[in-house]
């Protein structure tokens, strides 16, 4: 779920007619007194963080004028709450407020409907006044294809003992919140406080809206970088990996990282599972053999080979990792040794240092084992390969043995190094990279073996080297599957003519970082 | 010998047939034996896949191959909702929504058509289902050949919330020599067509079915309400549990809302309380289902 800060979900609710304090968002303490300055009352200060309970973080401030507005941001930009370094503070007017409310709306798995929970009390532990005043709540499920009646919003908020004038402003903010949430796909939206002001006007004074990640491309005016569900802001391997999801509709990729500060820690793995459930009970495994995850990540979905090889690329781009464990469900639908080849290329291209348990189970497993077992013979660390048989728990133990073998030794992040091809060699686009092929190895090759390794069937032979038999458009539309299983072949079999390159913008940059950090 | 949801003699059109899942999954299904009798993408009515005809719309394809009785939805994501409410209107009975990263408002308003016109449907985000020797729906199993070789026919019942795990549970099973009634993948979603609980009351009622094996995971309410279900004997059957996400953190919380509706619903801690508290068997580990199964079988004298 994509999560939107207070100053994003209040211009949205004020776009939607719903009151919310004078004010803007800034970037800098220079900022902050103009704002102030504009806004010519007292203001408060909030910090922009996906938190609830700033106030007790000290992430709330007041100031009477704008110098001393000014002085409280400089103090606040650059502090690090939980996961966040400040970056954006919202200054706004302070209301003088007579009371408070709650506004919450969520989809309810059970009823399956959207449900609006309203309550007259409102405020800091509002979970808190919902279990012991539940007099205070009600709350109504909302028909997706009426929205929200302003006689149903008033039915609710009339339960909560609330009536008048204040019943029917009430009623209106509330059908206009179900409106804009609705209208923005958002999965949860919350106005806490929502309040009433001394001079009697409702004010939204905080909210917070979480946009659907599947629905996001429904809204680029929201500017969402990474529709994943964070809890800070997404690092920058994440957002290398996101642009790899993004440009391959083929499968799914999920990557997060669990410890931004990578330490030495002896127990510390790179994870690449396949499937939700299969992923979470292979970590559920390693985890309890006491193992700690540098990162989560799921391809699956039926992914290309060159996604499957761009995770592991991702994952491999990590420091102190002192293994690789790779795991799904078991018995995958899919054929399993798309994922092996995947692998196969990204490890012989990093010379993986660092021992890796791959438990590759379902269709055609076999195969994909045995390209693991023919492939990683000569790469410095012991590679192995296991199937539906073996369970999670046996191949972590596995993990657990071969680090040992490797004396614990942390693995190195490697530089990305451009592929120096032949100038004049053959080559054509793919969907995500591109193939070249060095003709003038080609009249050595005894098997020609790259023609019958493509099962997409876009190779064919012409004066005994391979060409397209397609068009480069239909190569670069997909024809061309991205499988490597052509370049496998030849550089494992053959004359090492083949090289795919699929490129991962922003990854070389990144190591070089990683790299320079750990020197000093 | 009954099953639910699917058999062979189910009629099945597939929307989204010339599409590069649509096409495959068509001759897997025909290949294990689901009986395909039409398929629709619009603008390419008039022409074959897999000796299947193709229709410009689920209408056309129910006046020419006759009555439709489930529909198997392989379209982008973001075309899932016209195609699905396309099927309810023509009176399609039976949705699966295989299709990924569905908006969760567009299932809603599936979810409130369908209620409507007495329709039901799995997904989104389903591996979908089958009933080992009748039919298959969806993309389960991958080649027949693959799907008949781990799964057999017998009298569980699995019903999972991850696609692999379906697999996986219903293949060590077979391994053991347990067959499966009808096999299930509910979806992975947080809002779904039929849930667990839905499935379970269809188990119920199934004849074939005489106990049942579920995959849970952590979030929703789900396997809570399967434990209200068992609590008020509406689910009167033994019933094997495996909940993953131990270890992950503890269940993600939307919101305040979120909480004030659901309590401490939603938690690993909280399904396997709710759960054994109702006398479920909740297995630690998956390879001890079949082993509890098997155990339960023999008790029953089986």
């Amino acid at each position: 779920m994509s999560k939107l800060y207070e100053f994003q979900s209040k211009k949205l609710l004020k776009e939607g007619g719903i009151r919310v304090p004078a004010g803007d968002v800034a970037s800098s303490p220079a900022e902050v007194r103009e704002i102030a300055q504009r806004i010519g009352k007292p203001v408060v200060l909030k910090i922009q963080v996906w938190l609830t309970g700033r106030a007790g973080l000290g992430g709330i401030q007041f100031a009477e004028t704008s110098e001393e507005a000014e002085d409280a941001a400089s103090k606040m930009f650059g502090m690090k709450v939980k996961n966040f370094v400040i970056d954006k503070i919202l200054v706004e007017e302070k209301l003088k407020i007579k009371s408070e409310y709650f506004a919450g709306l969520v989809i309810d798995d059970s009823k399956k409907s959207p449900l609006l929970i309203f309550s007259s009390a409102g405020g800091t532990g509002i979970e808190e006044i919902a279990r012991s005043h539940p007099e205070n709540v009600s709350q109504i499920s909302i028909d997706v294809l009426t929205g929200l009646r302003e006689y149903e919003a008033r039915n609710l908020i009339r339960k909560t003992g609330i009536s008048g004038k204040l019943l029917l402003q009430l009623s209106d903010v509330l059908t206009k919140f179900y409106k804009v949430a609705r209208h923005y796909d958002a999965r949860s939206a919350e106005m806490n406080p929502l309040v009433l002001t001394e001079d009697n006007l409702v004010y939204a004074a905080d909210c917070h809206l979480t946009i659907d990640d599947y629905a996001v491309f429904r809204h680029p005016e929201l500017g969402i970088e990474v529709a994943r569900e964070f809890d800070r802001p997404p690092t920058l391997l994440e957002k290398i990996a996101y642009q790899v999801e993004e440009k391959d509709y083929r499968g799914t990729f999920y990557f997060f990282q669990m410890a931004e500060e990578v330490s030495k820690d002896e127990k510390l793995i790179g994870f690449h599972g396949a499937g939700g459930g299969g992923s979470m009970m292979s970590m559920d495994a390693v985890l309890a053999r006491g193992f700690k995850l540098a990162n989560f990540c799921d391809t699956s979905g039926n992914p290309s080979a060159s996604k499957v090889y761009r995770a592991s690329k991702i994952i491999l781009s990590q420091p102190d990792i002192r293994g690789y464990f790779a795991s799904g469900s078991g018995v995958a639908s899919q054929e399993q040794y798309h994922s092996a080849r995947g692998m196969v290329k990204a490890f012989h291209e990093e010379k993986l240092s660092i021992p890796g348990v791959i438990r590759l189970g379902g269709n055609f497993e076999e195969k994909a084992i045995e390209i693991l077992g023919n492939y990683l013979k000569d790469i410095p660390a012991k590679v192995e390969g296991y199937g539906r048989r073996d369970s999670p728990e046996f191949c972590a133990q596995r993990l657990e043995e071969l680090i040992k073998e490797n004396q614990s030794a942390c693995y190195e992040v490697k530089s990305v190094v451009d592929p120096a091809l032949p100038p004049n060699c053959y080559f054509f686009e793919t969907l995500t990279g591109k193939l070249a092929i060095d003709h003038e190895k080609c009249p050595d090759c005894g098997t020609k073996g790259c023609i019958e390794a493509c099962k997409a069937e876009v190779l064919k032979l012409e004066d005994g080297k391979p060409v397209l038999s397609v068009s480069p458009e239909e190569a670069k539309k997909g024809k061309c599957t991205e499988c490597l299983a052509c370049e496998i072949f030849c550089t494992f079999h053959e004359q090492d003519a083949i090289f795919i390159h699929l490129p991962i913008p922003g990854l070389k940059e990144y190591r070089e970082k990683i790299i320079k950090k750990n020197k000093a | 010998m009954m099953a639910i949801l699917v058999n062979e003699k189910s009629r099945v059109v597939v929307q989204g047939i010339t599409g590069r899942e649509g096409m495959v999954r068509t001759r897997l299904m025909k290949d294990y034996g689901t009986c395909v009798v039409a398929g629709v993408t619009p603008g390419k009515g008039g022409g074959e896949i897999h000796g299947v005809p193709v229709f410009d719309s689920v209408e056309e394809a129910r006046e020419s191959a006759g009555q439709i009785d489930i529909s198997v939805i392989f379209v982008p994501a973001f075309l899932v909702k016209n195609a699905a409410l396309e099927a309810i209107d023509a009176g399609v009975k039976l949705l699966v929504l295989v299709p990924d990263r569905v908006p969760i408002f567009d299932v809603l308003e599936i979810i409130r058509l369908a209620r409507d016109r007495g329709a039901r449907f799995v997904g989104p985000n389903t591996l979908g289902l089958v009933s080992p020797g009748k039919a298959v729906l969806g993309m389960i199993g991958g080649r027949a050949e693959r799907a008949k070789e781990w799964f057999r026919p017998g009298d569980i019942g699995v019903s999972s919330r991850s696609g692999g795990m379906t697999s996986a549970i219903s293949y060590y099973l077979t391994e053991e020599g347990l067959g499966q009634s009808t096999i299930v993948h509910v979806g992975g979603d947080a809002i779904l067509g039929l849930s667990h609980p839905e499935i379970m009351e269809l188990f119920e009622k199934d004849g074939e079915t005489r106990m049942v094996v579920m995959f849970g995971e952590i979030g929703t309410t789900q396997e809570e309400r399967v434990a209200d279900l068992i609590e008020t004997g509406k689910f009167t059957k033994p019933l094997i549990a495996f909940i993953g996400g131990k270890a992950a953190k503890s269940g993600t919380r939307f919101s305040h809302a979120g909480a004030i509706v659901e309590g401490s619903r939603g938690s690993y801690e909280s399904k396997v309380k709710r759960l054994k508290e109702v006398g479920v068997h909740v297995a630690d580990s998956v390879s001890d289902i079949p082993k509890i199964a098997k155990k339960l079988k023999n008790e029953k004298g089986g």
